[in-house]
């Protein structure tokens, strides 16, 4: 028998079997009701303005008990689409639970995306219901035409003082709708849990489907790299709009008991620091564009906070630089330990653990139930030679990879090669086997540690009145990894001045998101294209990253 | 200004559903509310440097200055008068 960690060793922990039903809402929630934890606090939340509250297991099983219990009863059922589209407020987390409870599927959804970017996601779906607040109820009516499988909108915080709700809306208090009584449906291991949209360098972004066998893998990644014991107050920075938000802003954390930390503001140094030293953070699991916000208001201001209860920094979103592990240890006296992973991969793949010795910019070596190598691009062989760059790639399964693109199943196969699934970013294994970050094999555009498609920029591009062409890239920045920067020719009769491009910049932002919106814009006569007419991303990116163009042979010169 | 600068935030930055429910003025708070994301700041500020004739470094548009519209005003008057 071998000693090295398997991801069925979660199954024991768990109380589960191999063929047994596995929950990941009951998991999160009863079972540790069950085995004596009901009364330890596990969600610490600071809203806006500084308002706390404070669940423990109990109200976490009765109130997303209440979600099931609601849902069910309004005939939403098993593997039905339920989406969630809310700021990080506690109904976010605790209806997350409760969808998972009923055997739905949950499908977060970003706050701050706009009508397109959820029709695109939810019109592939075909989500039923969707459970929102006052603030984003504009934006969903405003879809509502569009989505006909959509039958319901839930509203949590409809008062007598706001306007009466619509046709198909209803409105649903989690605390006045508790129920200590529903019974967790007995999904299995194969039944689908969570369906997180990515982005892809064409087309629309992609639903990659979970199961609730994935919890093997984000408890054991959450107990082993996190190191989160009982005592921890955690807290994970992430929006659980994004997979790192449910797998270690919900998932991860709750099915080990741990006490968790949410604070839904805006940010700032301070009032992080503010929040870590209050609420005695010890475990902090955050992302290099935040750290880099941090770093430029310097490592003297940190000492100005209490926050000798931290113990244990992660970092996921996109590659760590050295200088940002380096002004870690500055400032906090504690090593950043980056992880690697994906919306697809649903948990870490390639880590700093604990204990090990973190090579400042380096991306770390596989999880011990891992195997990951670089394999070359064409062939899928692996590149055993050291310090060579090759494809980032995992060698399949693993409870928690995704089963499916929704709807898509051709793109998920196109994710394999010669055994190996493939990541998409480029890597090289140094001699004691760390990975190190090289780049992204495509033109997905990492802003902030989250994918934006190219495609989707330049199709809504399209839709403003003055743009006749449009490509997107991203260009470096030295605190979000990458910016969207737009190139865009007008059309005839539109003048290419300051209120055109911010006009444009808010036309993106409302109908994607924020991070969508281009940061910058350049006016062109015309854009470079194939003598097809497709446009060529590649030679404006190139240019903007002062890199040899390229073969242009194939170009329109005319 | 200051009724330029509160009614471009109310329109592009305020959800047609929240007019009932949020009162704006001067010293609400935008980016710890949550309004204006660290992301829009950057329209934002190209707002303020298009409507104001003001260039405002990187910085010093920080989401501490630009956390209210009297904090805006402050910052923008500051390099108005150069």
């Amino acid at each position: 028998m071998s000693d090295k960690l398997h991801w069925d060793d979660a199954l024991a922990d768990l109380n589960l079997t191999q063929d047994g039903p596995i929950n990941i809402g009951y998991l999160c929630t009863d079972r540790n009701v069950e085995r004596g934890l009901g009364d330890k606090t596990a969600l610490i939340h600071q809203g806006h303005g500084g308002a706390l509250g404070k669940f423990s297991f109990i109200d976490l099983k009765e109130l997303s008990g209440g979600w099931a219990a609601f849902l069910e009863d309004r005939g939403v059922g098993s593997l039905d689409r339920v989406c969630l589209f809310l700021d990080r407020v506690p109904e976010l987390y605790i209806g997350f639970l409760g969808i998972l409870k009923l055997g739905a599927v949950v499908q977060p959804l970003f706050s701050a995306f706009g009508d397109e970017s959820l029709i695109s996601r939810m019109e592939d779906s075909g989500a039923v219901a969707i459970i929102t607040q006052r603030k984003h109820l504009g934006k969903v009516r405003k879809v509502r035409d569009r989505l006909p499988e959509l039958t319901m909108v839930v509203v949590i915080d409809q008062t007598d003082a706001h306007k009466p709700l619509r046709d198909g809306e209803v409105a649903f208090d989690m605390e006045t709708g508790r129920n200590a009584d529903f019974i967790p449906a007995a999904t299995g291991a194969e039944s689908p849990s969570v369906l997180h949209y990515t982005s892809g360098t064409t087309g629309k972004p992609k639903g990659a489907l979970h199961v609730h066998e994935s919890v093997l893998a984000q408890y054991l990644t959450t107990r082993d790299v996190l190191d989160l014991k009982p005592e921890d107050v955690y807290w994970c920075t992430a929006d659980p709009g994004w997979v790192t938000g449910t797998s270690y802003g919900i998932i991860g954390p709750w099915t080990l008991g741990a006490t968790q930390f949410v604070l839904d503001a805006g940010f700032s140094s301070a009032a992080w620091y503010q929040a870590m030293s209050d609420h005695k953070v010890s475990v902090w699991y955050t992302a290099p564009t935040a750290i880099r916000m941090l770093m430029k208001d310097g490592a003297e201001l940190v000492k100005e906070y209490d926050l000798s209860a931290l113990r244990h920094m992660c970092s996921v979103g996109e590659p760590l630089n050295a200088e940002g592990v380096l002004w870690g240890r500055e400032a906090f006296g504690l090593d950043f330990h980056d992880t690697f992973w994906q919306t697809e991969t649903g948990a870490m793949m390639i880590t700093n653990m604990p204990g090990m010795t973190v090579k400042p910019g380096s991306m770390g070596k596989p999880f011990p139930a891992v195997e990951a190598a670089v394999v070359d691009a064409d062939t899928g062989i692996r590149i055993d030679e050291p310090n060579t760059v090759g494809m980032i790639a995992v060698k399949p399964p693993w409870p928690s990879m995704m089963r499916t693109y929704w709807n898509n199943s051709a793109t998920y196969y196109g994710k394999f090669l010669n055994g190996w699934y493939i990541c998409g970013d480029r890597a090289s294994i140094d001699n004691d086997g760390y990975f190190w970050f090289s780049g992204r094999d495509d033109d997905v555009i990492n802003t902030g540690g989250h994918l934006v498609g190219p495609f989707e920029i330049e199709s809504a591009l399209l839709e403003h009145e003055a743009v006749a062409e449009s490509a997107a890239i991203g260009k470096p920045d030295p605190v979000n990894m990458e910016v969207v920067k737009a190139f865009v020719a007008l059309k005839p009769g539109f003048e290419p001045d300051d209120d055109m491009e911010l006009s444009i910049m808010n036309f993106i932002r409302k109908k994607l998101s924020p991070l969508a919106m281009p940061q910058e814009i350049e006016f062109m006569e015309k854009l470079p294209k194939t003598r097809s007419g497709k446009i060529v991303r590649r030679m404006l990116k190139a240019k903007e990253r002062g890199e040899e163009i390229g073969d242009t042979s194939t170009l329109d010169d005319d | 200004m200051k009724e330029m600068i509160l009614e471009y935030i109310r329109n592009e930055y305020l959800d047609d559903e929240d007019d009932e429910d949020i009162e704006l003025d001067e010293n609400t708070p935008l980016i710890s509310s949550g309004i204006v994301d660290s992301f829009s700041m950057v329209s934002l500020k190209r707002f303020l440097e298009n409507k104001c004739d003001v260039s405002l470094p990187d910085d010093e548009a920080t989401p501490e200055a630009f956390d209210s519209v009297k904090s805006i005003l402050h910052l923008v008057q500051k390099h108005q008068k150069g």
